[in-house]
């Protein structure tokens, strides 16, 4: 694989970069894999890829239905962040911490990861204290959280309305500094022009259409490019979860909803790291070409459509507003949606199931863009070694019913309910 | 923008509406036994498809009833809305 330099870029530019070689190969689907990953977005790539770095397993295909990049990778508002209260959580996200980190170096490909710091604003005494509380079990897992009064919000973010007779008040926050964003597409191309360096297929148009379950154990699927045999087949496919469950007989706690994002036009540097405004339904991060990256609330019902419903963003932009009042002076660029596998506790779920040989990626809501290496990594482990590893022993199916809910912020299905 | 057809009111725009989920669900029947299994299936198990996908809706900002709609969950199409008794 050639490697990405400024040396190589200076040696392409002779040649009008018309010489470069492919990222990664389109090859035909082979008969039979070691391990299938259907669904190549961000997980589904991060598991082929630590599948081969991490477990010497390279016989392996990432079956897409549509293109790489193309489904939620490409959709998300970018933003990395291990700002959890619980154990099984603040783990396994403060490992991705240190992936992404690293991410840039390891794959060769700027992913542009940016730890510009998040905020959470706080609008009452008591939730200053449910703050300094999240604050503390945070640095407990050795995550840095930092309790931000009023007046040293008001140092970050001048440009927020800070008057007092507002229906939220911004009493303080917490903050992760190390919290940032990254160039999302280029954590999708990233590990898949890795993988498919180490020998991994990366199979692209390719719907699954079917499955072969004998007694008990996966032998194979089908496809819309043919048959192919695989005793080890992950699940990975976000919104599209229910869809492969119908084809497998299986039920999941697991509900597919609609949300939406958009951009402004891009404007000068006004806000350097990520603003959450939870109580108005809102967030917000500027990106390097100075677009105001904006989201908020599901659309609210069951929805497979990646496109959403006009009184969504208005309720987003109206928050917005309401926090930013120079926002309402700025003209929309885009509103784009994706479609969320929404669990009932609102944490993932990476576990085996009860057909032996099928390994299930699924349930990370709207939250899914940071966990990609630290999910990809887990998730690799899950299946070559057929077993959890103790990172996402928490993310278990079963849970619901057993009731060891990882109900971090009590939402599930029903968030615009709280 | 979807404009629903409140069974009590007639057609009304979606902001007079709160979503309910999924209307085919029923309570496991009260004052006798039930597994755990049974439980799951009420309260976390859902089949979400895509396509025809029966569900509540609650009027809230109208008359307040319940009823539900058989709507398509891509195209948002709606077929049908019916009183939960019906």
């Amino acid at each position: 694989m050639q490697k990405y330099s400024v040396f190589s870029l200076i040696k392409n530019a002779f040649s009008n970069h018309e010489k470069w070689d492919l990222a990664w190969k389109d090859p035909t689907p082979k008969k039979e894999y070691d391990v299938v990953i259907i669904g190549g977005g961000g997980h589904g790539l991060a598991t082929a890829y630590y599948l081969a770095k991490e477990h010497q397993i390279t016989n392996v295909a990432v079956i897409e239905k549509g293109w790489i990049g193309g489904g939620n990778i490409g959709r998300n508002t970018t933003i990395i962040r291990s700002n959890f209260m619980y154990d099984d959580n603040a783990r396994f996200n403060e490992f991705g911490m240190k992936l992404w980190r690293n991410m840039s170096q390891e794959l060769n490909f700027n992913v542009m990861f940016s730890p510009r710091g998040i905020i959470n604003l706080a609008h009452s005494d008591a939730q200053m204290n449910a703050y300094a509380r999240r604050g503390n079990s945070m640095r407990l897992n050795g995550i840095d959280a930092v309790l931000l009064n009023r007046e040293e919000v008001k140092k970050i973010i001048p440009m927020a309305d800070f008057s007092e007779d507002v229906r939220y008040p911004i009493f303080g926050g917490l903050a992760q500094p190390s919290a940032g964003t990254a160039r999302h597409d280029a954590v999708a191309w990233g590990y898949a022009r890795q993988a498919d360096s180490m020998g991994v297929d990366i199979i692209q148009n390719c719907e699954v259409t079917g499955f072969d379950i004998e007694a008990g154990k996966i032998t194979g699927l089908r496809t819309s490019r043919g048959d192919i045999k695989s005793k080890k087949i992950g699940l990975c496919v976000a919104g599209s979860t229910n869809v492969l469950a119908e084809k497998l007989n299986m039920t999941l706690p697991i509900e597919t909803h609609l949300l939406q994002a958009c951009v402004s036009e891009p404007v000068k540097p006004v806000l350097d790291g990520v603003v959450t405004f939870g109580a108005g339904h809102f967030y917000i991060s500027q990106s390097d070409k100075g677009e105001m990256v904006m989201g908020g609330d599901l659309d609210g019902y069951n929805s497979y459509a990646q496109k959403g419903n006009l009184p969504t963003i208005q309720h987003v932009l109206t928050g917005g507003v309401a926090l930013f009042p120079f926002l309402s002076r700025l003209k929309m660029l885009r509103t784009w949606g994706g479609i969320m596998d929404m669990s009932m506790d609102g944490s993932p779920i990476i576990d085996k199931t009860h057909i032996d040989g099928l390994y299930l990626n699924c349930g990370w809501c709207y939250g899914g863009f940071k966990s990609v290496p630290s999910s990809g990594w887990t998730f690799a482990h899950t299946i070559a070694q057929d077993r959890v590893h103790e990172l996402n022993e928490g993310f278990s199916l079963n849970r619901f019913s057993k009731g060891y809910l990882l109900d971090e912020k009590g939402l599930g299905t029903k968030t615009w309910i709280s | 923008m979807l404009n629903i057809k409140c069974p009590y009111c007639g057609d009304r725009s979606q902001k007079e509406f709160a979503y309910g989920g999924d209307g085919t669900i029923t309570r496991p029947k009260l004052n006798q036994e039930i597994s755990d299994e049974e439980w799951d299936n009420f309260v976390y198990l859902r089949k979400s498809p895509r396509g025809k996908h029966i569900e509540l809706w609650h009027h809230i900002a109208g008359c307040r009833q319940w009823f539900k709609v058989e709507r398509d969950t891509t195209t948002h199409e709606i077929f049908r809305t019916f009183k939960p008794e019906e």
